[in-house]
């Protein structure tokens, strides 16, 4: 086999990895990342693949919108708890003394 | 000290006078009081409710699991069968060679597109591409549908009213570093997306992806340079024009030269020197309308996640909407 | 079943690319949250087109664009699927914004991401049919 083969299987071997790692990563930040990085070798498989229109479109949706996108909706998911439990903390009577623990809500 | 000082020996924190004017807003205490008790019973109700869904479906999940692991496996392993079963990758079999004979010959000749990939999807294949734009611009109303915020959805004392004002507060559009380096890459990524977009039939690129990188390039320019400065030029009215004349102008044009193709007539669509740019008949046209569609999409898709709308006024900015 | 695995080896991307389907498919079925599920369908989505996009590829031939005037069918790879697959790029990336925006409206109905305790809470304060 050439070099060239061999540099395309080593590309897919580290393809699988990073997918695994999405599945098993608990935090969802490193999970976005993660994907990020996923479909950045993937734009380098396509360009293996003598398939130039395609290395540049994966490279630009995948990483560039859809992980953008990705990470403003955990940030919309965040910020909602952070205002919640500001609120809980300061805005109630000394009667409620347990503050809720809304933190789980973006983790597995 | 200066006040880069005490920021880096972690004296202040930098976001915290803003935390307390989000802690204030302007309305009444005993309602706000009493809505936010509402939401903290809601709150606890879901709390509960998640112990309860972990404590009483345990048998049910573990036959879950295991039903769906049988189910995956026996799935990956047939596609793999299959996969085993398939002529040999990378060499040359009759499956490559019917169809394609014909594209590549007589391609250049008929639609004058160097690129064969853009003259593929550009003028064989063209009604797919107008299928494509259409589901793109179905995802945008639908998005639109779900998120955007006006008067009549955004009470001003919801969650919805803090989260869009911590939300305008929490963007960086103040930080040096995004502003200097967004002033150096937002006109280099402008132009390289132009000019992917323009070169559609020649080099590798076309509308796809200089509309993806021109959306890209909206988005850094908006995260480093903030809302306001955006909403300058790229109102909703804009983006409704721009998206409307695209998709208009691609099913008036593809009509025409299918109606003329189908019937016989010559239609007279110069096809250029291949190499040019400005060759290629139709393509180029079609190019800039699909590129401009897919940039709208993109930039509308993180202006309706971030804030709620795609221009700029609304409910959604900020002062107390009545 | 030895020369099964043989051409399993010998069609690599095509094995990789069902590997990843997989992948995909057992991250979009076994987690709980919503994130991770719709991260597990643009896993599985990039898998198909890899397959899709790999039927394509001929050795020892150049990319379709056309250079030296050189008009032979037996010097370029099959452009065909790539077209195909540009498309559905396109496609998964609308279906992933859709479904990102389906996530933000019930975080902000329930506040949870959590899909059990959804059709839990769904389940009783919807109204009955």
């Amino acid at each position: 086999m050439e070099i060239r083969e061999i540099f395309t299987i080593l590309l897919l071997i580290i393809l699988i990895l990073c997918a695994i790692a999405v599945n098993f990563t608990k935090n969802l930040l490193s999970a976005v990342v993660i994907f990020m990085a996923y479909s950045l070798i993937m734009a380098i498989v396509w360009a293996m693949m003598r398939s130039p229109d395609l290395a540049i479109t994966e490279a630009a949706v995948g990483a560039g919108v859809s992980g953008t996108l990705f990470l403003v909706t955990l940030k919309k998911v965040h910020l909602e708890d952070k205002i919640v439990s500001d609120l809980i903390e300061i805005d109630l009577d000394e009667s409620e003394e347990e503050t809720a623990e809304v933190g789980e809500g973006a983790q597995v | 000290m200066t006040s880069f000082e005490k920021w880096f020996y972690g004296e202040t924190d930098v976001l915290n006078h803003a935390m307390d004017e989000a802690r204030e807003p302007d309305s009444p205490d005993h309602a706000r009081k009493e809505r936010v008790k509402a939401r903290l019973a809601e709150i606890r109700e879901t709390e509960q409710y998640r112990e309860r869904v972990e404590n009483s479906r345990k048998e049910f999940r573990g036959l879950y699991l295991a039903v769906t692991a049988v189910g995956a496996i026996a799935l990956i392993g047939v596609l793999l069968y299959v996969t085993a079963c398939l002529p040999e990758y990378g060499a040359e079999n009759p499956h490559t060679l019917e169809v394609i004979t014909r594209y590549i010959e007589k391609g250049l000749e008929e639609t004058g597109a160097v690129n064969i990939v853009s003259g593929i999807i550009l003028d064989y294949r063209a009604f797919d591409t107008l299928g494509e734009s259409h589901v793109l611009f179905t995802a945008l109303i639908c998005s639109m549908l779900l998120l955007r915020l006006d008067r009549k959805n955004m009470r001003s004392d919801h969650e919805d009213y803090y989260t869009v004002r911590t939300d305008k507060f929490f963007d960086l559009s103040a930080d040096q570093i995004f502003r200097r380096v967004g002033a150096f890459l937002v006109p280099s990524i402008f132009i390289f997306g132009i000019y992917v977009v323009l070169n559609g039939q020649v080099s590798p690129g076309g509308g796809f992806s200089g509309g993806a990188i021109l959306g890209a390039g909206l988005i850094l320019f908006s995260a480093s340079f903030g809302f306001e400065k955006v909403d300058r030029i790229f109102t909703r009215k804009v983006s409704s024009i721009i998206t409307l004349c695209s998709l208009g102008f691609y099913s008036f044009a593809k009509g025409y030269v299918f109606f003329t193709g189908a019937n016989g007539i010559e239609n007279h669509i110069p096809k250029g020197t291949p190499g040019n740019i400005l060759s290629g008949g139709m393509i180029l046209p079609l190019d800039i309308a699909v590129g401009l569609v897919v940039g709208c999409t993109m930039f509308g898709f993180y202006s309706l996640f971030r804030r709620g709308s795609i221009g700029g006024n609304g409910a959604a900015t900020g002062k107390s909407s009545k | 079943m030895g020369q099964l695995l043989g051409n399993l080896l010998s069609n690599y991307e095509e094995t990789a690319a069902i590997i990843l389907f997989g992948i995909g498919f057992c991250t979009l079925l076994f987690h709980r949250n919503l994130v991770k599920k719709i991260l597990g369908m643009n896993i599985m989505d990039t898998g198909v087109f890899l397959y899709l996009a790999s039927m394509g590829y001929i050795r020892g031939r150049r990319a379709p664009i056309i250079t030296d005037g050189i008009q032979d069918a037996s010097a370029y790879i099959n452009p065909l699927p790539a077209g195909l697959v540009l498309t559905g790029i396109v496609v998964s990336v609308s279906v992933t914004a859709v479904m990102l925006s389906l996530t933000i409206r019930l975080y902000k109905r329930y506040h949870t991401l959590d899909i059990d305790v959804v059709y839990e809470l769904a389940r009783k304060s919807e109204p009955k049919r």
